[in-house]
């Protein structure tokens, strides 16, 4: 592989020639367009704490599959698949928000992390995959992975295109959605294993403590821009793929890992867009009397 | 004076855990009228909304609601919610998603959409929303966002509005203004009004009708009728007295307490944050003239 020059092309062009890189690209791809939408739903329904739980049984899952030596995707979904269903299981889960589940959640989470490092000690001579699969890599992923990454971000995004709406009303207004026939618990039930999924194929390149770059950061950043459900969806897509592109792009010239360079990519756009649009809205409100200026509250008591 | 009855309660009694919140309770609303839900704390007042709507069983009695209304008959605004100061969705998208929130699939641009986008802008002009529906919700203050609700429960063409303590946590003035909204929605758009109130003051110019409430049944007529010393005396069982002020106000003195083992009203959590200051900001002069 030649150096880093500045017809960005002609790089890309090198790095798709190499079958790994190609893969990694792919598999990118699929991955950033998943988890922007999927994290967009998260986000609004403030389920960002459940979200993280997800990705993090993923690291114990993976672990496990490497001790049993069955495959690493398997791992990853079957263990996150497993943690959603039991957290959708969780008494009266979405009705009101999660602060009061937080607590099994965290439980659940702290007990995932301790089975990872127990299937790690069991399964001797690992210690150099233990690092990627907590903070990712975009080396070694196959065909075979990218076409399974493929079909569950196909399925994922159907179903989210099919609930879209009504999940939307049911976590904005439960109550309401409830009283017009929308199904809010099974809705609850069903976003949970969407996310399970979600988490599993993000963790795949960024590690299971690092998926927020992906799940997270890009519909936060979109939602900082606008309130508009579509185009903020769409903007949330957009940059989770601007941010899987350059990172992909950076990592391969550069010595440091991928983890890094996903988080710090998708952290700074946050930083840049929240910095720009808190001066919008300053500038916005410089032209209008002080008595018509709202703050929001600022006690940060969940209501 | 025979107007279509839309909704008729008969010797109803609901029992919740095994305690009876209220029994032999008699009440009708007929298409178009202003219908207030009174009675002291803890006597059951949001029951009685739930029941009307369904969501309740009933011990003893009937309910019975209009049948040929149609599913989307009953608008329903429940005991106030408010939204996270960080929800980044419109009240725009609030007010339309009670128009097609319940379909499944991907909004499709074409006839059906454009007039879903017409029927949301005329809703939001009909409660003076037009000037902050496009900013984030969770931005707006109490009585922004209550306009909003109301438009959203108005979105299907209902011919009931059920409304419970939709005054509840506002100021004085948006008090008034919210009252004055529902009460100008009730005349021009011919829809029934059910509200649960705990203070009749601010909508007593537009009142059809009260339902007031104790343990044991319900006394319901004009509210020159009932709301009188001797009518909530008999009915509570005690002195009560009825004073009117120099400018028109009620004041009930002497309504038994809520019973202290009462503790399944509030089941939607605690109640929301005291409104700021900001709330003040939100009275529109739009609504002076439909007094």
């Amino acid at each position: 592989m030649s150096p880093f020059t500045w017809n960005l092309l002609a790089d890309l062009r090198e790095m798709w020639s190499i079958p790994l890189l190609l893969n990694a690209f792919r598999a990118g791809s699929v991955i950033a367009v998943v988890a922007a939408t999927v994290g967009w739903f998260m986000v609004l329904r403030g389920q960002s704490f459940a979200g993280h739980t997800l990705a993090l049984v993923g690291f114990p899952g993976a672990a496990a599959a490497v001790w049993l030596g069955i495959g690493l995707t398997v791992g990853y979904f079957s263990a996150c698949v497993a943690a959603a269903l039991v957290i959708a299981m969780l008494p009266a889960a979405g009705r009101r928000g999660y602060r009061e589940e937080s607590a099994v959640i965290g439980t659940v989470q702290a007990f995932a992390l301790a089975c990872g490092t127990l299937f790690i000690s069991l399964y001797k001579g690992f210690l150099g995959g233990t690092t990627s699969l907590l903070f990712g890599t975009f080396l070694g992923i196959s065909s075979a992975q990218v076409v399974t990454l493929a079909i569950v971000g196909a399925a994922v995004l159907a179903t989210i295109a099919v609930i879209g709406r009504p999940l939307l009303f049911a976590s904005i207004d439960p109550d309401v959605a409830a009283a017009h026939g929308v199904p809010v618990r099974l809705l609850d039930v069903s976003f949970l294993l969407v996310l399970g999924a979600t988490a599993a194929e993000a963790s795949q390149i960024t590690g299971a403590l690092l998926v927020f770059a992906l799940l997270l950061l890009p519909p936060a950043t979109a939602q900082l821009v606008t309130a508009r459900p579509a185009p903020s969806l769409a903007l949330s897509i957009a940059i989770g793929l601007v941010t899987v592109w350059s990172a992909l792009f950076v990592a391969v010239y550069s010595t440091y890992p991928i983890g890094f360079w996903l988080t710090t990519i998708a952290f700074g756009l946050y930083v840049v867009v929240g910095v720009v649009t808190r001066l919008g809205r300053v500038g916005q409100r410089g032209g209008r009397s002080p008595a018509v200026r709202r703050e929001p509250m600022l006690d940060g008591t969940p209501s | 004076m025979h107007r279509h009855i839309l909704v008729d309660v008969r010797d109803a009694s609901v029992t919740l855990g095994g305690r009876t919140i209220w029994a032999n309770v008699n009440a009708t609303v007929a298409a178009g009228e202003f219908v207030a839900i009174l009675g002291p704390n803890g006597v059951g007042k949001s029951t009685l909304l739930k029941a009307i709507l369904g969501l309740l069983p009933l011990a003893a009695g009937t309910i019975a609601r209009d049948a040929d209304a149609g599913e989307h008959a009953i608008g329903y605004l429940p005991q106030r919610r408010s939204f996270d100061a960080s929800l980044r969705v419109r009240g725009l998208d609030l007010v339309r998603l009670g128009l097609d929130g319940d379909r499944w699939g991907v909004p499709v641009p074409g006839r059906r959409s454009r007039a879903n986008t017409q029927r949301v802008r005329d809703l939001v002009d009909l409660v003076g929303a037009g000037a902050y529906a496009h900013r984030p919700i969770g931005q707006l203050s109490g009585g922004e966002q209550q306009r909003l609700l109301i438009a959203q429960a108005l979105a299907r063409h209902p011919r009931l509005l059920m409304l419970d303590e939709p005054l509840d946590s506002l100021d004085l003035p948006n008090q008034a203004s919210i009252a004055a909204l529902i009460g100008r929605i009730c005349r021009t758009e011919g829809v029934a009004v059910i509200m649960v109130a705990h203070d009749v003051n601010p909508i007593l110019p537009y009142l059809d009708k009260v339902i007031y409430l104790g343990q044991g049944g319900a006394v319901s007529g004009t509210p020159a009728r009932v709301i009188t010393t001797e009518t909530l005396s008999a009915l509570y069982g005690i002195p009560i007295e009825v004073l009117t002020t120099s400018d028109g106000r009620l004041v009930v003195i002497g309504q038994p307490e809520a019973p202290a083992h009462h503790t399944d009203r509030h089941e939607h959590g605690p109640a929301a944050p005291a409104p700021g200051p900001e709330e003040r900001d939100a009275v529109p002069s739009a609504d002076a003239g439909a007094r």
